[in-house]
């Protein structure tokens, strides 16, 4: 004890470009909007004590309700379909002995570091309505087209397709984590008589399970980021389409557009506990689905 | 391990989704390829073709549709390739070293609070940008509004935030938490006997630090620059709400002032600056690509 109290100087000196951030970009800033969510704030005056007003505001607000369900839905779509196919591509690209299993594995990979906005123009021409691939490949196979971008109904299932393109990461992570299922289980499972389905699910599912944890909650936070792609796909002069707006816009708009520094700050504030709440919830659950090797973690 | 044979069934299965897999996550890129090697009337046409007509005239094409991006007047892409490489390199720089120094202390200094501290990092992993937007604007506004109040004239660039590239590189400098992370994990691998031998020879932290740590740390300090690299060029959200000039956008903001200004920016011209944009991160990542997906792998599965 006596030595770890003579390192104390030295470690937190060490660790001090963190602590000092820590303080001056996380803390101070929750803080503070914590605040300001309780404030009506122009920016340009001084913030004025409004008590939970913008929260009131907020709850009445049509476009308020509008971006939490399209984000929601967003959400609700994006989890278990981008969950599911990640683990699909993976055990298939795991399949031992698979040649160009490598190619396959940085084909999928790839459009995770395309930029954002690079991405955002792609899916833009790909979805437009007369000239878009998409839509002039499904009209060579007798297929009228929707108009993806203007159509209300097909926003949402643009940005899940969209979303959908960038799994690569996940996918990286479910090929190495099946790679490290001993395979002696595959060797009992098989003379316990189980086909390569229920190999799967028996084995191999629970064997990654915290992998999958992991990067389901990753994934839900991510879900609830989504702002450049909407922001490209559905915003023009006049605004944003109501059917492609969704939370991060209308918080952006908030502050830098109307700038009401206290309603984003409020909007803000929502966000940081649900995240938080869904986080905790699932990390709580997976005490009780997720299997850790060598017992309790 | 690689003994256990394919199952009988799936064998079809498997090519075929992979098949369909490879065309969903390779075709779009291929595309916006395709479409900056046509002329505009090529272009926007009901062509399925990836080159234009005559093949032959794909070069030609090229060369024009990139040189008309390139020199665009109204959005000079030199100027903002140029704003993006001085943050990139400042905010790499900054992350690499500031987190090394962390994830030293976390991983190397016996003292107390350290795993309170480690805890800190990981936690504000979980914290996303948008949740901090507004009060890190008004932060950095406050410095500036502080600098005019004590009599230093706006003029005096070099003090000021808003309408600088400043926030965008300047939080660099105090460590990252996944890069820490990622780094202390590295640091922990380490032979401990290293250090200790370095320690009965007189060296302290510092000098433990750059000729112990570093050396043999290089490949993880690689990815770290290499990940906060990508990151910066990537980054749309940050720069557009703290820059407000125009002529320090960085590429991202140039990209979108393009496809925006007016409406009217012809498909191919648009695709030839989306394929510039995006063409360095990828001959990036080709250059690398081994050490980068393993890296990627290994962050989801340790501890």
């Amino acid at each position: 004890m006596a030595r770890r109290d003579a390192q104390l100087g030295a470690g937190l000196l060490w660790a001090s470009p963190w602590i000092a951030g820590f303080c001056l970009f996380l803390v101070a800033p929750i803080a503070v909007s914590a605040w300001y969510s309780l404030t009506d704030y122009p920016l340009l005056k001084p913030p004025v004590y409004v008590g939970l007003e913008n929260y009131r505001a907020l709850l009445n607000d049509d476009r308020f309700w509008l971006v939490v369900r399209n984000t929601a839905l967003y959400g609700a779509a994006v989890i278990p379909l981008g969950t599911l196919l990640s683990l699909a591509l993976a055990a298939a690209l795991a399949t031992p002995g698979l040649r160009g299993s490598r190619l396959f594995t940085a084909l999928v990979y790839v459009p995770t570091l395309v930029p954002m906005m690079a991405g955002a123009m792609i899916w833009l021409w790909l979805f437009n309505a007369r000239f878009g691939l998409i839509n002039v490949a499904l009209e060579r196979v007798g297929v009228a087209g929707p108009n993806w971008l203007e159509h209300g109904a097909f926003a949402i299932p643009a940005l899940v397709i969209t979303a959908l393109w960038s799994v690569g990461q996940m996918v990286v992570v479910y090929i190495t984590a099946i790679n490290e299922v001993p395979a002696s289980l595959y060797e009992a499972a098989r003379l316990d008589g189980m086909g390569a389905i229920r190999r799967f699910l028996h084995v191999t599912l629970p064997m990654i399970s915290p992998a999958v944890l992991f990067s389901t909650v990753t994934l839900t936070i991510a879900s609830f980021q989504v702002f450049v792609m909407p922001y490209v796909l559905f915003r023009n002069e006049r605004g944003q389409r109501a059917a492609g707006d969704v939370y991060n816009l209308y918080l952006y708009d908030n502050a830098f557009v109307y700038q009401k520094f206290g309603a984003a700050s409020a909007m803000a504030w929502m966000q940081l506990v649900v995240v938080l709440t869904l986080t905790g919830l699932m990390l709580l659950a997976s005490k009780r689905l997720v299997h850790y090797r060598g017992g309790t973690p | 391990m690689n003994e256990r044979p394919v199952p009988p069934l799936p064998r079809a299965a498997l090519w075929a989704l992979l098949f369909l897999a490879a065309v969903f996550f390779a075709l779009p890129l291929v595309w916006m390829l395709a479409t900056s090697l046509k002329p505009e009337t090529q272009a926007a046409s009901q062509s399925l073709s990836l080159l234009p007509d005559p093949p032959s005239s794909a070069l030609r094409h090229a060369r024009d549709n990139y040189a008309a991006v390139w020199t665009d007047p109204s959005i000079p892409f030199p100027l903002y390739l140029r704003n993006t490489l001085v943050v990139a390199v400042l905010a790499v720089m900054g992350t690499t070293l500031s987190s090394a120094f962390v994830a030293y202390s976390l991983s190397r200094v016996p003292w107390r609070g350290r795993s309170l501290v480690f805890g800190t990092v990981l936690v504000s992993m979980m914290i996303p940008f948008p949740v901090l937007m507004v009060p890190l604007f008004v932060l950095f506004r406050r410095i500036d509004d502080t600098m005019l109040a004590l009599g230093l004239p706006p003029e005096h660039d070099w003090l000021r935030f808003i309408g600088t590239l400043k926030p965008l590189w300047v939080p660099a400098w105090f460590g990252g938490a996944f890069n820490i992370f990622l780094l202390r994990q590295f640091f922990m691998s380490i032979p401990r006997e290293l250090d200790e031998a370095a320690r009965i020879d007189g060296c302290g932290h510092w000098t433990i630090f750059w000729r112990v740590i570093v050396p043999l740390s290089r490949p993880a300090l690689a990815v770290v620059a290499l990940f906060h690299f990508i990151y910066v060029w990537n980054d749309f959200l940050a720069p557009m709400i703290f820059l407000t000039h125009r002529d320090q956008f960085t590429l991202a903001l140039g990209l979108q002032m393009y496809q925006s200004k007016a409406g009217l920016t012809p498909w191919n011209l648009l695709m030839a600056a989306s394929t510039m944009v995006t063409a360095p991160v990828l001959l990036l990542f080709l250059l690398t690509q081994r050490s980068l997906v393993r890296s990627v792998a290994g962050a989801g599965l340790k501890e």
